[in-house]
């Protein structure tokens, strides 16, 4: 099966909220064996400015990596998951992640081409923190600009899914 | 703590350190984050789609690598920016029951650029495992001023 090259420009709009707790930014942590203090004790974060725990700087991958399965499950896709290979990664953080946050990520394939038999796939998510009392994160604009909904991090991926024989 | 811009050079080194990794740490990693990709668990699996072995995750070296830095910024919040290529796999051997780890990645860190008027420091990471370059542009801004 090949890749649809329809993919490129698509977007997926925010879909379930993601609510940051500190025993899965402490785990989180743990996994990628990180030790500073921000991570795991609430008063050494609160010493640094932060209200409550400090996520490490690769945690929205669990945010970015659900949203992309919306794109890796969709059966128009094409993508077969056993043949994706990660290629690159980035985060942009507009603030940290902390504690508490409830989040919501929209994810847009910024591009699609064809490698040998297979295809790079680039995809940007954009997470935003939700204000309080608001269930969704369907409302608001993207921009944060109605105050439903501010800019967290941005985190672009560019997966390789590998042709047949390759 | 807060890292003085004026004080830091282009060239000069953060410090490294040396990350074991065995097989518990992956599915460690795979529960933590959600990514249950068998090439990260699964030797038959792995093998059976043309790896060398069970690979770790990608986000799992560029995670671990990045608190050489987090540890330098002093605050993880200062790290605003970070970004690496996926080069070559890291294979890690099944030494489940002995103490011995599976793979070890060597990082290092020094300053690759300075930006006075943003406050930022960009570090650029080396990331080496069985004397293979693993992350390639691996890049963290940290805001120092």
């Amino acid at each position: 099966m090949t890749i649809n090259p329809d993919l490129q420009g698509r977007s997926y709009p925010a879909a379930e909220v993601y609510d940051v707790g500190r025993e899965k930014i402490r785990e989180f942590a743990r996994a990628v064996k990180a030790t500073h203090p921000a991570h795991f004790d609430v008063a050494a974060a609160e010493a640094l400015g932060h209200s409550d725990l400090v996520a490490p700087p690769t945690f929205a991958i669990i945010v970015a990596q659900r949203a992309d399965a919306q794109l890796i499950e969709d059966p128009e896709s094409g993508i077969d998951f056993s043949r994706v290979v990660h290629a690159d990664q980035r985060f942009t953080h507009h603030r940290p992640i902390i504690a508490g946050d409830r989040l919501v990520a929209e994810l847009h394939v910024d591009g699609v081409r064809a490698m040998g038999g297979g295809a790079m796939i680039t995809t940007r998510s954009e997470i935003f923190a939700l204000a309080p009392g608001d269930a969704t994160g369907a409302a608001g604009d993207a921009t944060g600009a109605a105050g439903v909904r501010k800019p967290v991090a941005t985190t672009t991926s560019s997966i390789l899914v590998r042709g047949e024989g390759q | 703590m807060s890292i003085d811009i004026a004080a830091l050079t282009v060239g000069q080194d953060i410090g490294s350190r040396s990350i074991t990794v065995t097989r518990t740490d992956l599915v460690k990693y795979a529960g933590a984050s959600g990514d249950f990709n068998p090439i990260h668990w699964n030797e038959a699996f792995a093998t059976g789609v043309g790896l060398p072995g069970v690979i770790a995750h990608g986000m799992f070296t560029m995670g671990a690598a990045v608190q050489l830095v987090t540890d330098w910024a002093g605050d993880p919040a200062a790290v605003v920016d970070f970004q690496t290529r996926f080069t070559k796999p890291v294979p890690v051997a099944d030494t489940t029951g002995t103490p011995e780890s599976g793979a070890v990645i060597e990082v290092s860190g020094a300053i690759g650029a300075l930006d006075a008027d943003a406050g930022t420091a960009r570090v650029d990471l080396t990331v080496v495992s069985a004397a293979q370059k693993v992350l390639v542009k691996a890049q963290a801004v940290v805001r120092v001023a």
